[in-house]
């Protein structure tokens, strides 16, 4: 098998990687391997995946959605820039790496498709920090008592409803601050 | 910066030691990926930013919390010559990128080196604990333990839809690579190994194998790591790629019964074969060093040798690679010069292990 990237020597990398079901194989000889930076010498785990995929970022960010290629860029007029540290959108579809955490929300919602694409998933279901982390718990926990009212509002289920809308009015009124230190 | 005691020895001490499934299991790493909040990852911090980082990360190792976890020790890496930067990376001890691009880039290590603390690699902060065999809920306990200690010092680039915030989109959410590195030769001699791996990526894990010109992996070493690092919970993770090793390794138990019932005689040839090579060979190249590791190692896990122990082969792995090649001969050797010196390494160090039963 040839290299993929030079077609020239043969590739004695071999590389699968599968996103949301779909499955792309990369083969590519050691001198490209080296030149990407992301060899490591003799071992066998010397093999990032993160700039190949910097070459799937730019792929799928000019393309839209999977298997459609193209130039048509989204026309919703978001954040091309991160105000905070002046990285552009295409320069981070081009790097594959964000520039500053404000990146994050700047580029919002834009990000959807690609952390799908690699995920499967856009939202964090782990670890939290305890510092801080108290006020997320709750409003996970609020999100989902919300979810839960209105089901049963839905449902009919009026009883149960009276009861999540009494406890998400607790919740509201009495954030629980007390329990969390700031330092 | 007074002994660099990661240059005296190849092995380091927590590989030592074994663990669980360690005749398929090799070694088992979590690496944490983090951020501080308001400073720009490292790609685009400047020199003054990415000191800052370096200040207020390498102080938290000096809190009591972590002198209650292990003894470590703080390197810039700046003040490290190439050699060094280059055994470290062949120890698994940093990347490549904290070696050659970092700014301000200093590595903590325990002095097991079972713990590594990179501040300034792709960002500004990395955990990673290594355990030998397939202990990798253990490495994420002991992960989670020091991402804890840090946390309570420092404010982390977190977001509640995104989580942690990671310069790349790959490893945001939880930050966490989870790998187990599997020695699988018993299965790519009786080529199953293909239809294994491709088994395995289709339930989002990656596999990663260095290969020689045919199919074979050099050495016959496979990397398995997940892949996706948001939407799932740590626990999902590592149980996950937990229960898909454990499913590789009762295949290669299989495989190695199969290989022992039908062709005894030729797995024994083949092991001796290697062993007799290594043990007289002039010249030595890096791949065939590693390939007749393994078949060495799959000897000594079957009982055909019996003097050999694994972590003298894992010491071997280690030693055999450039950088430590020319840390040991105290020169910089070309690579027929170097084939040379490895073959005469992998002698020495044999016959050694001979003498010791
Ligand atoms: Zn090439
Ligand atoms: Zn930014």
């Amino acid at each position: 098998m040839i290299c993929q990237q030079c077609s020239q020597k043969p590739a004695t990398l071999h590389f699968t990687k599968i996103i949301n079901g779909q499955k792309t194989e990369f083969h590519i000889c050691e001198s490209c391997a080296r030149e990407k930076g992301e060899w490591i010498p003799g071992t066998s785990n010397g093999f990032s995946i993160h700039n190949l995929l910097s070459g799937l970022l730019d792929f799928d960010l000019s393309g839209g959605d999977s298997g459609t290629s193209g130039t048509a860029h989204a026309n919703k007029p978001q954040a091309t820039r991160c105000e905070n540290c002046g990285l552009t959108y295409s320069q981070f579809s081009k790097l594959g790496r964000f520039g500053c955490d404000e990146c994050y929300s700047f580029f919002g919602d834009r990000l959807d498709p690609l952390l799908k694409r690699v995920h499967g998933n856009t939202v964090h279901i782990g670890k939290i920090p305890k510092r801080g982390g108290g006020r997320i718990q709750r409003k996970r926990e609020l999100e989902d008592l919300k979810k839960q009212l209105q089901l049963s509002i839905m449902n009919e289920e009026f009883e149960q409803a009276a009861k999540l809308r009494d406890r998400i009015r607790d919740l509201e009124k009495n954030p629980p601050g007390a329990a969390e230190h700031n330092g | 910066m007074a002994g660099r005691r990661f240059m005296e020895q190849a092995l380091s001490d927590w590989m030592r030691g074994t663990g669980p499934d360690s005749d398929i299991v090799i070694s088992s790493r979590i690496r944490v990926a983090r951020n501080l909040s308001g400073l720009p990852f490292p790609l685009l911090a400047t020199n003054q930013q990415s000191a800052e980082v370096h200040t207020h990360l390498t102080a938290v190792v000096d809190e009591p919390e972590f002198a209650a976890i292990n003894h470590f020790q703080k390197f810039s890496l700046v003040e490290m010559n190439d050699t060094e930067k280059q055994v470290l990376v062949e120890k698994h001890l940093i990347s490549p990128s904290l070696a050659n691009e970092s700014r301000n880039g200093v590595v903590i290590l325990s002095d097991d080196e079972s713990i590594s603390i990179m501040i300034n690699e792709e960002d500004h902060l990395r955990i990673q604990c290594l355990y030998p065999g397939l202990q990798i809920r253990e490495a994420w306990e002991q992960a989670s333990r020091i991402d804890d200690v840090f946390e309570s010092h420092v404010d982390y680039a977190f977001d509640e839809k995104r989580g942690y915030l990671t310069s790349c989109p790959t490893n945001v959410g939880t930050g966490i690579r989870a790998s187990v590195m599997m020695h699988l030769p018993a299965l790519v001699m009786t080529q199953q190994i293909n239809r294994i791996l491709q088994a395995v990526t289709q339930v989002g894990l990656a596999v990663r194998g260095i290969y020689g010109e045919g199919s074979e992996a050099i050495g016959n070493l496979f990397q398995i790591s997940n892949q996706i690092t948001l939407g799932q919970s740590e626990t999902e993770i590592i149980d996950n790629l937990y229960s898909v090793v454990k499913q590789i390794i009762e295949h290669e138990k299989a495989a190695r019964e199969l290989l022992l019932t039908d062709s005894r005689t030729r797995l024994t040839d083949r092991v001796c074969r290697s062993y007799g090579i290594m043990k007289h060979a002039a010249i030595m190249d890096s791949k065939e060093a590693a390939q007749r590791l393994s078949d060495i190692r799959l000897g000594s896990d079957l009982n055909i040798l019996n003097h050999i122990h694994s972590s003298e082969l894992n010491e071997l792995l280690v030693m055999t690679q450039p950088g430590f090649l020319q840390h040991i001969y105290n020169k910089s050797l070309p690579t027929d010069e170097r084939d040379v010196y490895r073959a005469r390494l992998i002698r020495e160090t044999l016959s050694k292990s001979k003498s010791k039963s």
